[in-house]
This record gives structure tokens, C-alpha cells and sequence, in this order.
């Protein structure tokens, strides 16, 4: 049966890969997994498509590593299926075309940074230049440094880099980059807009609002091993006549066609009665500003993932 | 600094099976030679033991110092690389993640397994050369069966591999390190290394089982009449299988 479907298959697909053209890179179905009592992932579906980036979005604890673990083979489901290029799991061709980069570890202790990603190179066969990579991800001054003697933001940053040097299809990223000050961060987002742009597929976790709103295609909120949202940033933040800002505590505005609320005290939503559209709000709000002399900032229309996040798994901290 | 359009096009290729082994073993002799607390496990104990067993009376042997010692720091050479060196790396790496990590790369299993065996190899042929040439030049006088010292050696390293592996692939890094040393060191001290066994009494009796006992007793009965002795070759099978055999049942990736 398989055989017949991909057959048909006619030319002019986008991918020169037969799953890439067949198939979602990574299906998720009613994906469970269980640690004894704890359901750390219940029931959740996705599906991410060849060449996009696909962000896990969800607080500590939402279960994003256990569904990562399970796509990448290190852990077995409980309940569902995963198919990742069109094959299980642990499909021992997967371990050639997908990359790995877990949240944490995965570095001989005593190996220099440069060794580590040369031994890497070696297992493949048109791998990236290690001192490109090298270079490209800041890692140039520490090729000689030990894994252990790595900072957190260095190991993180080397991890990602042993993910892509075989020229994955496909790569899972666990928190691609959990600690890393704002220049590598860049670095990072560089890397991960050339891979997409290129034609590889990527799944990151994250719990960082921004870094979803900057890459990513696709957004999957979960929370508690659930979905609770998913669609593009686009699709997420849109706020249908609504503007917010930051300003100083109390003010008293007084926007014509529009409702002023202040939560918490200093943010400030601006929303329109009936037909007032955005710009005339934003028009609105400008000039009540520039008439009393008031400074805000962070003026934007719509929501930000922070708000759809935070209204969707709440304020309360997790550990 | 951008990187170019196409730089990252998918080419996922696994590399030739032969390149990854001699990329995996000259990585792992690398780590080995570079550990400072290796070298000195298995090459600077050895070889400072056999100097001054052969220089220093303290227990009192039948027959040359050197021909007992000789064979005794073998067979220490031999646990230390095999043993206590492979269990403290394993243990290491499982803890780090590198194992788990290994497991999501192109480098299959049984290539991994065979580069670690090839290094070990590597370094006995090391740790036996050095040995031997100061063996010589302190006066050592073997008898010549280099195919019956091969087998005892193939055989004790094998033993020594599984338990090794056994303990590394299931303790904690810092436990694998401690037990290995503990074991290195009390394997060295009831095993016919530096002093004979029938020193021990009747314990002599259950310490010959021993796979330190038996793989230095078995080199120097060859050594010194040029005869194998059956039982050590037989002893060193026995726990060989065992130990191979309850690693492979009992290791853990991660």
C-alpha cells in the first residue's frame, strides 16, 4: 500500500527527500507518558511540517522534555504514536538524519570543545566544518577547553552545534538556549533562521516568550502534559481592537470610542466599543499622550505571547 | 556573519563504518592518555611496584625477585587498563550524558564497543612493552611462550572488560570510581601481585580463583617452566563469560 501511495507522487515537490514530500516531519497523536503515579504528558497532538520551526511553549514542568525525549527514541510512550519522518522513533535510520541537542550534558568530561565536534563530524559523512561552526557560535577561544571546564552558555552552545554538524532533515532542540547571554542568543536565532531557511525541520522547547515570537512558525502552548493553544504567533496574539502600552501608575485617559483598564498597575489596555478600529485607537492614544505630556512605552497592537501564555497557564510559579 | 544560503541543506549520510572506529578509538586513547590519574594507574604503579619489588626484599620469594615480579605487575597492568580504567570512563560517561547522547548518533553500538576494546588494547600493548623491557633490564630471564602469555592476557583482559563495563554501566559515576579503586586495590593485594598467595594460608585456596590470581600465577608458571596451567586458563574463561555476560545484561546507556 505504501509503496503504490508514494509512487504517485508526481514531480515538483518541495523537499528532495520521498518523506519530506509525503509527509509531516514529526506527528504527535494523543501522546501519553507516564513516571509512575505522575502523567507528565497526557494526550497531547501535534504535527510539525517539513522545513518550519515548531516551538514547545509551556511553564517548568508542562511536560515539553518528556515529548521531546520520546520523539528523539530515548523514552518509550505510554499511549499514542509519534511518527518522526514517517518512522518510529527508534528507526535506526533516524539516528543519521535527525539531530539531537538535549537540555543538558552529553560531552566527554575531559574532551576539548574543538576534539568534541571533530569526533562528532566523523560520524558522518558531508558533515558542517567544525571551525565554521566553531567560529559562527563564539566557541573559537575555548576549542582547547575541556566539556567540563565549559561555562552552562558554552556547553549550550557546542550542544547545538554536535545537533547540526551531520546535516540533519530534522532537529530536536531541549531548551536550545536556557542561559545564554543576549549575544549568543543571537548567534543562536541565526543559526536556527538559516536551518529553516535552508530546508531542515525544527522542534525547540522553550519557556522563553520571545524566543517562540522570533522563530517560530508554529507555536504549541502545553501545559500539565496538555495543549492548551497552537497556531502561528500570528494567529495567537491577534487582538481584534485592542491596544496596550506601559505608562506611570493612574493615569486617567480618556480615549474617544474606547474602554481604559489598568492591570496590573502600570500596564494599561485600550479596548474599542463597537467598530473603532487599531490605528484610530493607537491615533487615540498618541494624542491624549502628547496633549498631557505623557512618556509610555511598549505601545503595540494586539497581544504578545506573554499575555495569550500568561492567560493560558496563569501566574502562578512553578518550580 | 551570516551564514550562506544552502550552507545547511540536509545531507544526512552516516560516515564508512572503518572511518568511525579509527575516529572513536583515537578519540578514546586520546581521553586515556590525557588523564593524568590513568597514566599513572597504568603505566607509573606498575612500573614503580616493579622496580622496587625486584629491588626491595620485603616478602621473601623461592627462586629470582624478578621472575616473581614480572608476571605479577602483567597481570596489575593488564586490571588497571581493562578494569579499573574502563569502569571509572563508562561510569563517567553515563553520568555526563555522553553514552545517551552517543545513542542519538550514526556511531552504532557494537562500533563503540569495539573502539573502546581496540584502545584498551592499545594501551596494554603500551603498559606490556615498557613492562617487559624494564623487566629485562633489571634481569628478567621468562621462558619464551608468547602464544600462551597472548591467550592468558586475551583472556584476563576479557574477564576484566565485563567486569569493568558491569561496574561502570551501572553505577554512578563517583561509586564506579570509588569501588573500581577499592577493588583495584584489593584485587592487587590478594592476588598473587605482590606477594605470593600460598602466603595467605588456606585462603590461598579460594584467592587462586581469583582473575587477578590466576592470570599473574598463570604468567609465571609460563614464564618460569614455560607451562600452561589449565585451571588459570580455565578460571580466566569462566569469569570471562560471566562477567561479559552480565554486563551485556545489566548496562545501562544512561
Amino acid at each position: 500500500m505504501s509503496h503504490i501511495r508514494s509512487s504517485q507522487v508526481g514531480p515538483g515537490g518541495r523537499g528532495q527527500y520521498d518523506d519530506r514530500v509525503t509527509a509531516t516531519a514529526l506527528e504527535v497523536v494523543d501522546l501519553v507518558k507516564r513516571y509512575g503515579d505522575r502523567t507528565a504528558v497526557d494526550g497531547l497532538t501535534f504535527s510539525v511540517q517539513p522545513g518550519t520551526i515548531c516551538a514547545l511553549l509551556g511553564p517548568n514542568g508542562a511536560g515539553k522534555t518528556s515529548t521531546v525525549e520520546v520523539c528523539e527514541g530515548f523514552r518509550t510512550a505510554d499511549g499514542g504514536t509519534v511518527r518522526v519522518l514517517g518512522q518510529s522513533p527508534d528507526a535506526p535510520s533516524l539516528r543519521v538524519k535527525v539531530g539531537v541537542m538535549p537540555q543538558s550534558g552529553g560531552g566527554y568530561p575531559g574532551m576539548p570543545a574543538g576534539e568534541l565536534l571533530r569526533l562528532m563530524a566523523a560520524y558522518h559523512r558531508n558533515p558542517l566544518s567544525p571551525a565554521l561552526l566553531l567560529e559562527r557560535l563564539g566557541l573559537l577561544e575555548v576549542q582547547k577547553t575541556a566539556w567540563r571546564r565549559l561555562s552552562g552558555g558554552q556547553q549550550q552552545r557546542l550542544s547545538l552545534a554536535m545537533a547540526v554538524i551531520g546535516r540533519p532533515e530534522l532537529v530536536f532542540l531541549d531548551e536550545p538556549t536556557a542561559g545564554l547571554d543576549p549575544q549568543a542568543r543571537r548567534a543562536t536565532w541565526e543559526l536556527l533562521d538559516a536551518l529553516r531557511r535552508d530546508g531542515v525541520t525544527v522542534l525547540l522547547t522553550t519557556h522563553l516568550m520571545d524566543e517562540a515570537e522570533q522563530l517560530a512558525d508554529h507555536v504549541v502552548v502545553i501545559d500539565h502534559g496538555r495543549k492548551v493553544a497552537e497556531g502561528s504567533v500570528e494567529e495567537l496574539t491577534r487582538g481584534d481592537g485592542q491596544v496596550r502600552f506601559r505608562g506611570p501608575v493612574g493615569l486617567a485617559m480618556d480615549v474617544p470610542g474606547a474602554v481604559v483598564t489598568e492591570d496590573p498597575a502600570g500596564s494599561y489596555l485600550v479596548e474599542g466599543i463597537g467598530q473603532s478600529d487599531v490605528p484610530a485607537l493607537l491615533a487615540g492614544v498618541t494624542a491624549w499622550c502628547a496633549l498631557q505630556g505623557v512618556l509610555v512605552s511598549d505601545l503595540r497592537a494586539g497581544r504578545s505571547l506573554e499575555d495569550v501564555f500568561l492567560h493560558l497557564t496563569g501566574t502562578e510559579v512553578r518550580t | 556573519m551570516t551564514w550562506e544560503a544552502g550552507a545547511l541543506t540536509p545531507a544526512p549520510e552516516a560516515a564508512p563504518r572503518r572511518a568511525m572506529l579509527k575516529a572513536q578509538t583515537l578519540a578514546e586513547l586520546r581521553l586515556t592518555v590525557r588523564n593524568g590519574e590513568q597514566v599513572l594507574l597504568n603505566l607509573i604503579i606498575p612500573l614503580g611496584l616493579l622496580t622496587v619489588l625486584a629491588k626491595v626484599p620485603f616478602v621473601s620469594i623461592d627462586g629470582s625477585r624478578i621472575a616473581f615480579a614480572v608476571p605479577g605487575v602483567l597481570a596489575l597492568a593488564v586490571m588497571s587498563s581493562a578494569f579499573t580504567g574502563q569502569a571509572i570512563a563508562t561510569g563517567f560517561e553515563r553520568y555526563y550524558g555522553v553514552l545517551k547522547r552517543l545513542g542519538a548518533t550514526p556511531l552504532p553500538r557494537s562500533t563503540l564497543l569495539l573502539a573502546k576494546t581496540l584502545a584498551v588494547l592499545t594501551v596494554e600493548v603500551l603498559q606490556l612493552g615498557a613492562i617487559c623491557a624494564l623487566g629485562l633490564a633489571l634481569g628478567w630471564n621468562p621462558q619464551a611462550n608468547v602464544v600462551g602469555a597472548l591467550l592468558l592476557i586475551a583472556l584476563g583482559t576479557a574477564a576484566f572488560s565485563g567486569l569493568g563495563l558491569l561496574l561502570g554501566g551501572t553505577l554512578r559515576g563517583l561509586t564506579s570510581l570509588a569501588v573500581a579503586n577499592l577493588l583495584w586495590f584489593v584485587l592487587m593485594a590478594l592476588g598473587g601481585v605482590v606477594f605470593p598467595l600460598r602466603e595467605t594460608g588456606a585462603g590461598a585456596q579460594v584467592l587462586q580463583y581469583l582473575p587477578t590470581a590466576a592470570l599473574s600465577d598463570g604468567l609465571r608458571t609460563l614464564t618460569q617452566h614455560g607451562d600452561l596451567v589449565g585451571r588459570d586458563v580455565l578460571t580466566l574463561a569462566v569469569w570471562s563469560v560471566l562477567a561479559l555476560g552480565a554486563a551485556a545484561r545489566a548496562f545501562r546507556w544512561e
